[in-house]
C-alpha cells in the first residue's frame, strides 16, 4: 500500500501552514517490517473538525471504503496509550487494524457534549486502567449496532449474525456486510442494553505486541508537537519569570532594547517578562537575555538548600498525621532484640522533558484556538478558557504530540502565559521556554526527608518498622485537594505506606512542610524517592543481621505470591547470588506504585575512585493485565533510565531563592554510554484491578543501585544524588 | 543575506548573522523535524548534517554557513526507508520521539564513519540525550542499521 498525500487547502489561521500531510506515512514505512497489520495516525494527531459524517457514535466513524476511525482522548506522550487504547476498542469492535486510524478526540466537543469522552488526563499511569471498561463498552456496543443493522437488512434476528474482521455474516446464508455498508444505519440505532464486555480470557487481540503507531512520523520529522505549530502571522515570544519561585516583576527598562531587530513588544506579566519578536525565536531570546528586570522576590530571596535541609531534618519532630498504623510500634520496638534508626534524604528534582513548555496561541475575540503538547487537554481548555476571558465551548485545544511529560504538562501554566501575551500584542503568538527557563521554572519533584526506626527479633527479620516523612504539599501547589480526601495527601507517602512486607507493627506518619517552591506530580509521585530509602533501609537491616537482602525480601512477602513472583522473577532472571568481580555488586528493590509490582536486580562496578557504572538491570513488572506488552516493556525500559537519571545525577539546589541548575551541562542526564544492559520480564497476574504501566519501573531502581554500590564497596547512600557522595576505595 | 542549500533546495535568509540555524530551519524555511532542546548543543536535539558532517545546529551561527549544503532529517531519504529509519522502525525506538530526529542524523554520520562500530565507540560518538530513555532499543537499532546498510 502506497502511503497516499492529501493535499489541504486550509489557510484559516486556526491551521497549520504545513498543508501537506503524508497521512499513511508510518503505514507506508512500516510494511516491509511490521507487517501490514499498523493502524496508522496523522503526523497532525488533533481531530481538526471534532465531528466526522460517518460516525456512529463520538468515538468511532467508519467510511464508506471500511477505513475506520477511532477517537484517542488521552494523550500520547511516549508512553503508548495511543496505541493501547484503540487496541481496546479494536478488541470489541472485531475491526481490521490495518484499517483504523487515529485522531485525538476532541477536548472543545468534550466540553460541549457533557463530557462523553469522560476525563482526558494523561498522568498516575491510568491511560489504560482507567480507561479500559469504558473503551471495552464503546467497541462492544457499536460493534452490536453494526450486526443490528445487518441483521435488520436482512431481516433476520441479530442473534444469527456474527461480526469478524470488520464484516457482519448471516451465518446461516453466509451473506456479508462490510462495515463500511451499515456505519450509516448503524448510528441510528439505539441498542436496548449495553452488550456484555469480555473477560481477559476471551480476548484475542488484546495482549499482543503491537508495533506504536506513531513511529513512521517519528522517524522522518512529520510527527508535529506543540512547538512546531506555524500560523500565518504568527510571532515568537520569549519569557523569563521572576529567578524566585513567587516573585513578583517590579519593573524593567526596556530601552535597552531600542534598534533590536524584529522586536515588537516587551510583555510585562505579573511575576515575569516576556519579549516578543517577528521571524525568528531568536531574536525574541537574544532580546530578552538583554533585559535586566527588577524582581520583588520577597523573603525567600534569603533560602538556600543547606537551610531547607536543616528545616526538614528539624521538622521530624514536628506533630505528625498517622496514616498507616497497624500492630504496636511504640510497644514492639523496646521489646526487640535489636534496633535501627537511619534518615534518608531525596532532593528537589526537574522533569526535564526533551520538548520545552511552549504553547501557540491564536486569540480572536470569541475564539481561541492552541496548540500545545498537553497531559490533559480538557484541563487546559478550562485553564486556558479562564485566562482569555472566554467560555470552554469558545476554546480549541490541539493537543499536540507531547515530546515528554513526565507529569509537567498537566499543569497549563505555559498555556496561561501564551495567551496574556496573546492579549497584549493581538496576534497568534508562539511561546518557547528556554532549557533554562523550563528547567527553573519548574514546578518541582518535591524534597523528602524520612526517618526510620526499626526493630527485628532474633532471627534479624524486622517486626517493627516506624516511618515519619517530611515532605511539601503538591496539592498546595494544584490550588485544590482531591474529591473525599481526608488527612495528608497519598503522594506524600506513596511507597512507604503501601510497602508489601508483613511484618506486624508498621507505623506512617506524615509532616508537610511547604516552602516557596511549587512541587508537582513527578512520574511515580512519592514513590519514586521513597521506595529508594525504604528499600535501602532494609538493605541496612539484612546487612547488620548478616542476612542475604532478597531472602530477607522473600521472608517478608511469603504469604503474598503476586509479590514474590516478580521478586523471584527479577532475582533469577538477573543472576542473584552469582559470582561477580571484585568492585562490583548486585542490588534488589521491589515496590508496588499504581496497582503493579515491580522488582529490580541492578548490576553496578564501582572503580576504586569511586566512579559508578551500571552494567545491568533485569525488571520483573506485573502490571496484572496488558493490553500492549511491547509498550509495557518500553515504558520499563525508559522508566529505569528516568530513575537512574535521578538517583546518579538528580538534583535541583536552591541558592538564594532560586533554582541553580539551567541547562543540561548542570542538570545532568544518563546518555547512552551511561545507560545500562535492561531486561525486562513481563509476569501479569492477573486479579480484579488492573495496574499502570509508565510509572511502576520507576521507583525500584535508585534503591536497587544503591544497594549494589552497597554490595560493591560497602558503602551506604543515604541522601541522592549518588554522584555526591564519595565512594572512592580510600574513604571511609 | 545569507544562501544555504536544504535538503537540496536554496534558500536565503535574512536574519542576523549570529542566528543559529536551528532557527533558520524551524522559523524561516518551517521545517520542524529538526528539534530545540537546549540550545547550548549539549542535547543533540537539533542534529543536522553540514556539508555531509553532523552538527548541532543550535550552536552554528548561520554567518558561517553561506554557500553550505545542509540535510535535515525531512531530506535524509525520500521515502524514510534509509536503513537507520528502517532499524528505529523495526526496533520500536521511539517513545516520546522528539530526541529521535537529533538521534537519527547523528547515527547515520556515524555509520557512515564507522560501518561496524563495537558498543564502545557508540557510546563514545553517540551522544544525544533522551529522556524517555529509549537507550536500550536505540542501541539495538544502530547494530541492525549497520546490518542493514552492509547488507
Amino acid at each position: 500500500m502506497d502511503g497516499h498525500l492529501i493535499a489541504s487547502t486550509r489557510l484559516s489561521r486556526r491551521h497549520f501552514i504545513v498543508t501537506v500531510a503524508t497521512v499513511a506515512g508510518g503505514l507506508a514505512i512500516g510494511i516491509g517490517s511490521r507487517g501490514a497489520e499498523a493502524a496508522i495516525v496523522a503526523a497532525q494527531p488533533w481531530d481538526e473538525n471534532a465531528y466526522n459524517p460517518n460516525e456512529i457514535d463520538a468515538w468511532i466513524a467508519i467510511d464508506p471504503d471500511d477505513s475506520i476511525l477511532i477517537r484517542y482522548q488521552r494523550s500520547e506522550m511516549g508512553q503508548g496509550s495511543m496505541t493501547a487504547l484503540p487496541m481496546i476498542i479494536a478488541e470489541e469492535l472485531q475491526c481490521d487494524w490495518s484499517k483504523v486510524r487515529i485522531e485525538y478526540a476532541s477536548a472543545n466537543r468534550n466540553h460541549r457534549e457533557n463530557k462523553v469522552y469522560g476525563d482526558m488526563f494523561s498522568n498516575g499511569s491510568r491511560s489504560v486502567k482507567g480507561s479500559q471498561q469504558k473503551l471495552q463498552q464503546v467497541g462492544a456496543s457499536a460493534r452490536e449496532r453494526l450486526v443490528a443493522a445487518a441483521a435488520a437488512k436482512w431481516d433476520v434476528p441479530a442473534q444469527e449474525c456474527r461480526a469478524a474482521n470488520s464484516v457482519v455474516t448471516h451465518t446461516a446464508s453466509s451473506r456479508t456486510f462490510r462495515y463500511g455498508e451499515l456505519a450509516t444505519d448503524a448510528s441510528k440505532i439505539k441498542l436496548d442494553k449495553e452488550p456484555a464486555i469480555k473477560a481477559p480470557d476471551q480476548y484475542t487481540f488484546i495482549g499482543k505486541p503491537m508495533p506504536r503507531i506513531d513511529v513512521g512520523h517519528k522517524i522522518d520529522g512529520s510527527a508535529k508537537f506543540g512547538i512546531d505549530a506555524q500560523l500565518p502571522g504568527m510571532v515568537f515570544a520569549a519569557i523569563n519569570a521572576c529567578p524566585v519561585p513567587g516573585g513578583k516583576l517590579k519593573n524593567v527598562d526596556e530601552s535597552v532594547l531600542r534598534g533590536a531587530p524584529g522586536i515588537i513588544q516587551v510583555v510585562k506579566l505579573d511575576d515575569a517578562v516576556a519579549v516578543v519578536a517577528i521571524g525568528s525565536f531568536w531574536r525574541a531570546k537574544q532580546a530578552l537575555a538583554k533585559l535586566q528586570p527588577e524582581w520583588d522576590v520577597g523573603p525567600a530571596g534569603g533560602v538556600d538548600s543547606a537551610q531547607l535541609s536543616k528545616e526538614f531534618h528539624a521538622a521530624l519532630d514536628d506533630t505528625a498525621q498517622t496514616v498507616r498504623n497497624s500492630g504496636d510500634v511504640d510497644k514492639a520496638l523496646p521489646d526487640a532484640a535489636k534496633t535501627f534508626e537511619a534518615v534518608y534524604e531525596t532532593p528537589y528534582l526537574s522533569h526535564s522533558p526533551m520538548e520545552p513548555m511552549n504553547a501557540t496561541v491564536h486569540l480572536q475575540a470569541d475564539r481561541l484556538d492552541v496548540w500545545v503538547g498537553t497531559q490533559d487537554a480538557y484541563e487546559a481548555t478550562e485553564a486556558a478558557a479562564k485566562a482569555a476571558g472566554l467560555k470552554p465551548e469558545q476554546v480549541y485545544i490541539h493537543n499536540c504530540f507531547v515530546g515528554g511529560g513526565f507529569g509537567r504538562r498537566d499543569a497549563s501554566d505555559e498555556v496561561v502565559q501564551a495567551i496574556l501575551i496573546a492579549k497584549v500584542v493581538q496576534q497568534p503568538v508562539k511561546l518557547i521556554w528556554t532549557r533554562e527557563e523550563d528547567t527553573r521554572h519548574d514546578k518541582f519533584r518535591p524534597h523528602a526527608v524520612v526517618r526510620f526506626k526499626a526493630g527485628v527479633g532474633s532471627d534479624g527479620i524486622p517486626n517493627a518498622l516506624s516511618m515519619r516523612v517530611v515532605t511539601s504539599s503538591i496539592l498546595a501547589t494544584v490550588g485544590r485537594t482531591f474529591p473525599g480526601l481526608k488527612g495528608p495527601e497519598p503522594m506524600a507517602f506513596a511507597g512507604l505506606a503501601n510497602n508489601g512486607y508483613t511484618i506486624p507493627n508498621q507505623r506512617v506518619e506524615v509532616v508537610i512542610k511547604n516552602t516557596h517552591l511549587p512541587v508537582w506530580f513527578w512520574r511515580a509521585p512519592g514513590a519514586n524517592q521513597h521506595v529508594f530509602a525504604i528499600e535501602s533501609f532494609l538493605d541496612e537491616i539484612a546487612a547488620a543481621s548478616g542476612l542475604d537482602p532478597y531472602q530477607v525480601r522473600r521472608k517478608l512477602l511469603e504469604s503474598k505470591p503476586d509479590w514474590l513472583k516478580v521478586l523471584d522473577t527479577a532475582a533469577e532472571k538477573g543472576d542473584w547470588g552469582k559470582p561477580l568481580p571484585k568492585g562490583s555488586g548486585r542490588g534488589i528493590a521491589i515496590c508496588e506504585d499504581t496497582g503493579s509490582l515491580c522488582a529490580q536486580v541492578a548490576e553496578v562496578a564501582v572503580s576504586p575512585k569511586g566512579e559508578v557504572k551500571v552494567n545491568r538491570v533485569t525488571v520483573a513488572l506485573d502490571t496484572r493485565y496488558q493490553v500492549n506488552p511491547l509498550t509495557i516493556a518500553e515504558q520499563a525500559e525508559g522508566s529505569v533510565i528516568f530513575g537512574l537519571t535521578a538517583a546518579l545525577y538528580g538534583k535541583i539546589t536552591i541558592k538564594n531563592g532560586m533554582p541553580e541548575q539551567g541547562n543540561f551541562d548542570t542538570y545532568r542526564m544518563v546518555r547512552l554510554a551511561q545507560a545500562p544492559k535492561i531486561d525486562v520480564y513481563l509476569v501479569p497476574s492477573g486479579g480484579k484491578a488492573w495496574g499502570g504501566a509508565g510509572e511502576p519501573a520507576t521507583p525500584p531502581i535508585g534503591g536497587a543501585v544503591a544497594n549494589a554500590i552497597f554490595a560493591a564497596t560497602g558503602k551506604r547512600i543515604r541522601s541522592l544524588p549518588i554522584m555526591d557522595q564519595n565512594l572512592s576505595s580510600t574513604s571511609t | 543575506m545569507i544562501t544555504i542549500t536544504v535538503n537540496g533546495t536554496q534558500h536565503q535568509i535574512d536574519l542576523e548573522p549570529d542566528t543559529p540555524l536551528l532557527w533558520a530551519l524551524r522559523d524561516v524555511i518551517g521545517l520542524t523535524g529538526t528539534k530545540f532542546g537546549c540550545g547550548i548543543a549539549q542535547c543533540g536535539a537539533c542534529t543536522v548534517h553540514i556539508n555531509g558532517e553532523a552538527m548541532r545546529s543550535c550552536s552554528v551561527p548561520i554567518a558561517r554557513l553561506d554557500g553550505a549544503s545542509i540535510t535535515t532529517i525531512e531530506g535524509l531519504s525520500p521515502d524514510g526507508k534509509h536503513p537507520v529509519q528502517q532499524a528505529w522502525l523495526a526496533e520500536d525506538v521511539p517513545q516520546c520521539g522528539y530526541c529521535q530526529s537529533g538521534q537519527i542524523m547523528a547515527v547515520v554520520a556515524f555509520l557512515k564513519d564507522n560501518p561496524k562500530p563495537t558498543d564502545a565507540e557508540i557510546d563514545a560518538n553517540i551522544t544525544n540525550i533522551c529522556r524517555c530513555g529509549t537507550y536500550e532499543r536505540l542501541r539495538r537499532a544502530i547494530h541492525r542499521a549497520a546490518d542493514l546498510m552492509k547488507a
